[in-house]
């Protein structure tokens, strides 16, 4: 029998949900838009996109996902969030809104808009050694950071001392977009961790 | 190399608002109720483009006292309106802060033959267009983002739809041309000819592509999204409505779900009358807004 393959979420409330599913498209991955919960059943791995995090708490919250999400998180299942979707798996949000819905999965305590507003936008080449030697070019807009991480977040990469993308046993994030880099080598990466979990937790 | 506000930023930043809502504010109170009801971003502005309607005169930026106010009331990105050709005023409101700028047709043009050169400015814009020739000299201008016209300040769609039939269908058009038709094609619609052919590559406009214009109702939004929009630009049709906190959130949720009737009918369920609304054919040639802008 053939494994079944591997099916990938990408929350869809709003954001450039449509970049990720063309990177996974051309990886020849299957994907699904996630707006509701019945389609979080048969997907081996959720990305979180680059956005606004405010109206995708929002979403999340009133759509009734941000509990069933967190569940998924906290057991180990793969997921990825860039820029906005970084800051929904944060446990804590500083200068957040008062009450905005976060995951509260991974141990790192964000900042948004850390650098400014738009005109403070920039790309910039990050060294990022877990995916390979070439540097990823990273795109930042209105872009997070991440203050502190605690136990057992993995630091992938820095801007100018500021870190930028990490990863938490299953969960991986960055406060820069992949999605609009021309490079799917952040996405080779999460497919793999989601490749690992499968064979040991997934059913086919 | 750290390379700060390239056009990969500016359009970058559109594709993030996609999927979202947009929504017109004149207050920072407006701003928290737009913010609360989940829209990716608010559109500062003096007065909504219904008003600018009934009061007449020149409709100018709005004062920055209140464009600050806004700038700080809410952590969503906010834009604000310049006057077609006016890059000074451009110039206020970057020195401020402001993370895109609409050079709109709803303001009084402040110059009949030129638009802004977009590329000057580190701030992102975004302009309207009535079809494809349209929106690609505004590309090629250096707008990072476009949407429809439509007709604002009326609360009916129809522009809006036309509007963007008219870009999606000019797409479609193009992708089935062979190329040697182009550079006709592209002089015929008066659209820079490298920008048409971007255009058949991608299969698509090269930028996020939102409506604008008339859209007052959960309904409008999804139609427009059903019509192949990137988002939605609503201007009057929330806060001339009569329960503006309900409507914003119902037009948010109907944008997000736009493929799905079910919750569409559920979020359209007791939000309140929508604006009045005004019939394109009675409203004076002269005073249609659509029409600014070349």
């Amino acid at each position: 029998m053939s494994k079944k393959p591997l099916k990938i979420g990408v929350l869809a409330m709003q954001g450039a949900f449509e970049e990720h599913i063309q990177i996974l498209d051309s990886m020849g991955i299957e994907t699904i838009e996630v707006r509701l919960k019945d389609q979080l059943a048969d997907i081996d791995g959720l990305i979180i996109p680059g956005g606004e995090s405010t109206t995708m708490g929002k979403m999340l919250n009133r759509y009734d996902l941000l509990e069933a999400l967190r569940e998924k998180g906290n057991s180990g299942f793969p997921m990825f969030g860039t820029c906005a979707g970084m800051i929904m798996m944060s446990k804590k949000v500083e200068d957040g809104l008062p009450g905005q819905p976060l995951l509260e999965l991974m141990d790192i305590t964000t900042i948004r808009n850390a650098f400014g507003r738009q005109i403070e936008s920039f790309e910039a080449d990050l060294d990022v050694s877990e995916i390979g030697e070439r540097p990823f070019h990273g795109v930042f807009i209105r872009a997070p950071i991440i203050k502190c991480v605690n136990g057992t977040v993995d630091v992938l990469a820095r801007f100018e001392n500021n870190i930028v993308a990490v990863r938490q046993d299953n969960l991986l994030a960055t406060s820069f977009h992949p999605e609009i880099a021309g490079d799917s080598r952040f996405h080779e990466y999460f497919v793999n961790i989601v490749e690992k979990w499968k064979e040991m937790h997934g059913k086919d | 190399m750290v390379e700060k506000s390239t056009f990969k930023v500016k359009e970058g930043l559109a594709r993030m608002l996609k999927g979202g809502v947009i929504m017109d504010v004149t207050t920072k109170e407006q701003a928290i109720i737009a913010q609360e009801a989940g829209a990716c971003a608010v559109m500062a502005l003096e007065r909504v483009p219904a008003d600018i309607r009934a009061h007449g005169g020149v409709a100018r930026m709005a004062d920055p006292i209140k464009v600050g106010e806004i700038l700080k009331s809410v952590t969503i990105p906010v834009m604000a309106k310049v006057r077609i050709g006016h890059f000074v005023e451009a110039q206020i409101l970057e020195s401020m802060g402001v993370d895109f700028i609409d050079e709109s047709e709803v303001l009084t043009p402040a110059d009949e033959q030129f638009h802004i050169n977009k590329y000057d400015f580190k701030t992102p814009f975004v302009c309207g267009a009535r079809d494809l020739g349209e929106a690609l000299r505004r590309i090629g201008e250096g707008a990072a983002m476009i949407r429809t016209k439509g007709e604002a300040g009326t609360g009916n769609v129809v522009e809006a739809v036309r509007h963007m039939r008219t870009v999606m269908g000019q797409v479609r058009h193009i992708m089935n041309m062979p190329d040697e038709e182009l550079m006709t094609f592209s002089k015929d619609i008066g659209a820079p000819f490298e920008l048409v052919k971007l255009t058949k590559e991608m299969g698509r406009l090269p930028v996020v592509n939102f409506a604008a214009g008339g859209i007052a109702t959960p309904a409008d939004a999804s139609l427009m999204m059903q019509l192949g929009a990137d988002g939605i630009f609503v201007g009057s049709g929330i806060f001339k409505s009569n329960n503006p906190p309900a409507r914003a959130k119902a037009i948010v949720e109907a944008t997000t779900h736009y493929m799905d009737p079910k919750i569409l009918a559920k979020v359209s369920e007791g939000i309140g009358e929508a604006m009045k609304g005004l019939e394109i054919s009675l409203i004076p040639k002269e005073e249609l807004l659509a029409s600014r802008g070349w």
